[in-house]
């Protein structure tokens, strides 16, 4: 059953194209902040920048996972499945995007697919939603993308994935890549990025 | 930023027709089938119901250009498709992410990749300079810049430092690239180890171990045959520490260019159906020994017409006596030296110096 | 003096205006019309909408047309026009077994049920130059029989059914790759290998063929029959649920046959090599067969030993597309590697002549 009152992008082309290439920024520069303001209106249970990233990059080509608050709202699978295309998966490590709610809960990293070394590609990208995003906070980043430091402050922070990061790093090439979304904004931690430092 | 008036628009060519014959009709875009513009599929007069997701523009997108094409020509299943390819790219520096490449309207081996990856990034807002040999005006940079300034309906520059999206064959620019451009490479061979080992399965194999030895005893080889390496083009490169990558077949003169450039590095190789990237800001080291250190190669002269030094120059033979000047192969780079008063030593006449 | 490298969209335009020209020719002659192409050049239509891979005899017509007769850039007009079509879904298999046969033959069998069926073919032809085609002369009328209705058993069907040939079933349910959707990864499996060649260029098919009769890795080929004919195509809509036909579609099947000695894990039986083509091409689908059975080398647990059993070597150059332009790309500038080139022959030659300057010295 799909929301009533929900609706696409405004213009699917010009808007999955913008969507994306502020994507494309933020994998491009980690931990930057990037502005998203979709125009799209995602069923009350879906976070607007959810929604946007999975109308850009998801369709039939590609598995989805959803946590489980996602997974039981009706209304955000008949989005997904209208809009998108895309066939929703129960198993993580079958998911190219896992689309999550609440970071706090989320399963490990090693749950979902990280490739192999020979195509380190076949991995999941996680993208999560959260409640504010700032180039100022606890976190200290370093690597490819990033010109000496950058600063990235995620509310909330889960403190364990702090080490789970580092453990993805260390998988590299292999490794999940995570997107981290609030409202407004997005910034991406390919599996390129070290954390330096998280206060 | 503004693009010069001259690029905006594609002109609408007015041809002396020789025989006046009932041929079909030459508009300039002979790569696009004219059975293309048929209304197999929808019009701009009569949507197709597949409007958006098909091959016909969706008409209700700001982006629908006059050429009956979906925005930036690929149907948006493709661009989806190419932009997760790029983002995995993007997530692991100098790893060739594999991509569903299409059958564009130009031949495999003439910038099909780097056309798919620019058709997949660029938007209303961009303005895009296609360079060949680092010159605007070869025929295949004028016929990809046409090519979206057609099915994009974007502004188009020759200027390097106007240009939001740059897409190359065979040079990066001379000027410096800043934080926010993109550089798109067309790339014929992404395999830096291809002619070392043709087999795909085994390259795979060697970048999965991240077992690189057959190159660098190919290029030791060199020096205990010449005294040094003797690549000149397409040298490979270590990114990030981890994967060796062809650079395309820039000359090695620009390999420095691309370490830690502010600019993102995306790479499009069409036929070999291959995507890979540099990230901005990420080390990228020629490979080399320590008692042979890898070097660019060196000019005698500055530029003849703007006197340019340390920049790439073309050899252009003026008679058949041994007559011949270098100019700079970066045409822009060596446009605004001499619009800026510089003057090389054989620029003395502005008729002979100028652009046509 | 500086001009010689500039292209510019001028000249680029003018050489389109001329090449609609050139295409037209002298105007005192008719243009040809697509449908005279599409009916009365056939097989190169046929060709173009194989290789191709789109079958759509208007426009493979239309593409000839436009390429001036060249038929591998008229096939490269039809790939770019099919690959930015939508894709409703795949058709259900075709059931060659139910074609309307035009031309059917076997040269495992003297005779066997449907009977040897010649159809148009130049099989038996005297290859010598009909000067009445040039005058136009209407060809009498063919003779006319009423049609089989009896069944036409594919031969390897009849052969099947005592174990003396392989069986080959399509796993149920997996999904059938498509290499213009995935980019093709090795090994590859036969659904991709059989794509692969099905698109793939006739002349070098032919010639891997002909190459595995000469040696290069045997296969003891039979050709167990060759049908050409129509066979009608279905599509399953989502929303209906049943086979709805889409239209008659034309294409030449060859089933070679192929002696196989046996293995510790198989019994001795003969073995496939399939060929499937869109139009009449039996060259192309014989060809094809052949290279399809020496490409199952590994499978049968035998050597790697000829190009036409080297997978990789096949796949990645059977398209006479990719080829085509990679191939042609070479007229494109390459003046600043080759002027890095330049240099470094020059710093070469200088260094010999140093070298040997020095070894003179040192003899003298």
């Amino acid at each position: 059953m799909l929301a009533a009152d929900s609706t696409g992008f405004a213009d699917p082309v010009l808007d999955a194209q913008s969507t994306f290439r502020t994507l494309m920024d933020a994998f491009a520069r980690p931990g930057s902040v990037q502005r998203l303001a979709p125009r799209l209106v995602p069923p009350a249970g879906l976070a607007i920048g959810l929604a946007a990233v999975a109308l850009a990059l998801c369709d039939h080509e590609t598995a989805v996972w959803l946590d489980p608050p996602l997974a039981a709202d009706r209304e955000v699978a008949a989005y997904l499945a209208f809009h998108t295309g895309a066939g929703l998966t129960t198993d993580p490590r079958e998911a190219a995007f896992a689309l999550v709610s609440d970071l706090a809960a989320l399963p490990p990293f090693g749950s979902f697919s990280v490739g192999d070394d020979a195509y380190p590609d076949r991995s999941t990208t996680i993208v999560a939603a959260v409640s504010g995003l700032a180039e100022a906070g606890a976190l200290r980043l370093a690597g490819p993308g990033i010109d000496g430091e950058r600063q990235l402050g995620v509310a909330p922070w889960p403190a364990h994935l702090t080490g789970e990061l580092a453990e993805n790093r260390a998988l590299f090439p292999r490794g999940v890549d995570l997107v981290l979304v609030a409202p407004q904004a997005v910034a991406a931690l390919p599996r390129t990025t070290r954390i330096v430092e998280a206060r | 930023m503004s693009a010069s008036d001259a690029e905006t628009k594609a002109p609408t060519p007015t041809l002396p027709r020789k025989g006046g014959g009932s041929g079909a009709a030459t508009d300039g875009d002979d790569w696009i089938s004219p059975v293309l513009k048929d209304n197999r599929a929808g019009t701009a007069e009569e949507p197709s119901p597949l409007a958006g997701e098909g091959r016909v523009g969706d008409l209700r997108s700001r982006g629908a250009t006059a050429t009956g094409y979906n925005f930036a020509y690929l149907d948006e299943q493709t661009k989806r498709m190419i932009r997760r390819a790029i983002l995995k790219a993007i997530a692991i520096p100098g790893y060739q992410v594999p991509f569903a490449s299409r059958e564009m309207p130009m031949p495999y081996g003439w910038g099909t990749g780097g056309v798919q990856v620019t058709a997949a990034v660029i938007g209303p807002d961009d303005v895009l300079k296609v360079i060949d040999q680092g010159s605007d005006d070869t025929t295949n940079a004028v016929s990809i810049r046409k090519f979206f300034a057609k099915t994009a309906g974007v502004a188009t520059t020759t200027k390097t430092a106007e240009a939001s999206i740059i897409q190359t064959r065979h040079r990066i620019p001379e000027t410096p690239l800043t934080e926010g451009q993109v550089l798109v490479f067309q790339v014929p061979i992404p395999e830096p180890l291809r002619y070392l080992e043709p087999r795909e399965t085994e390259t795979r194999r060697l970048h999965a171990l991240a077992d690189y030895g057959l190159m660098h005893v190919k290029l030791y080889e060199d020096i205990a045959r010449h005294g040094h390496i003797a690549t000149t083009y397409d040298y490979p490169v270590e990114v990030a520490g981890r994967y060796v990558m062809n650079p395309s077949p820039t000359p090695k003169f620009d390999n420095p260019k691309m370490h830690r450039s502010p600019a993102l590095q995306l790479f499009g190789a069409g036929r070999e159906k291959r995507i890979y990237a540099v990230p901005p800001h990420t080390d990228v080291v020629s490979l080399d020994f320590e008692d042979h250190p890898f070097e660019v190669q060196r000019f005698d002269k500055p530029c003849a017409l703007c006197g340019a030094n340390n920049v790439y120059l073309d050899e252009v033979v003026l008679d058949d006596r041994g007559g011949r000047m270098f100019v700079c192969s970066d045409s822009d780079f060596c446009t605004s030296r001499r619009e800026a008063g510089h003057r090389g030593e054989m620029a003395a006449d502005p008729a002979g110096a100028g652009r046509p | 003096m500086y001009v010689a490298v500039k292209g510019g969209e001028a000249a680029i335009d003018n050489a389109h205006a001329l090449l609609a020209h050139e295409r037209r020719g002298p105007e005192e002659i008719a243009e040809i019309a697509p449908e005279q192409i599409e009916h009365q050049l056939a097989l190169a239509v046929d060709r173009v909408m194989a290789e191709g891979s789109l079958y759509d005899p208007a426009l493979a017509a239309l593409a000839i047309k436009q390429a001036r007769g060249d038929l591998i850039e008229a096939i490269f007009l039809v790939r770019a026009f099919r690959t930015t079509l939508p894709r409703f879904g795949a058709s259900k298999p075709l059931d060659t077994a139910a074609m309307a046969i035009e031309r059917r033959i076997s040269a495992t069998f003297k005779d066997l049920p449907g009977g040897q069926v010649l159809g148009p073919t130049f099989d038996y032809t005297h290859r010598l130059i009909d000067f009445m085609l040039a005058a136009g002369v209407a060809p009498p009328a063919p003779a006319e029989a009423p049609a089989e209705t009896s069944a036409v058993p594919r031969v390897t069907d009849l052969l099947g059914g005592e174990d003396l040939i392989e069986r080959e079933a399509a796993e149920a349910g997996e999904p059938v790759g498509d290499l213009t959707r995935e980019p093709l990864d090795f090994p590859a499996d036969r659904d991709l290998r059989l794509q692969a060649l099905a698109r793939g260029d006739e002349g070098f098919l032919l010639a891997l063929g002909y190459s595995t009769q000469r040696g290069f890795g045997r296969t003891h080929p039979f050709v167990g029959e060759i049908r050409f004919g129509e066979v009608m195509a279905e599509f399953v809509p989502e929303e209906l649920g049943f086979a709805v036909p889409l239209g008659p579609v034309a294409l030449t099947e060859c089933q070679m046959v192929n002696q196989f000695h046996g293995s510790a894990e198989r019994p001795p039986q003969f073995t496939r090599g399939y060929g499937l083509v869109f139009g009449q091409s039996e060259r192309k689908s014989m060809s094809m067969s052949l290279v399809d059975r020496a490409l199952r080398t590994r499978e049968f647990g035998e050597d790697v030993v000829a190009p036409a059993q080297d997978e990789e070597f096949v796949l990645s150059h059977c398209d006479n597309v990719q080829a085509t332009g990679f191939v042609e790309h070479l007229k494109l500038p390459h003046y600043v590697d080759f002027q890095a080139e330049l240099g470094l022959v020059r710093m070469m030659r200088a260094e010999h002549a140093a070298t040997r300057a020095e070894m003179k010295e040192a003899a003298e």
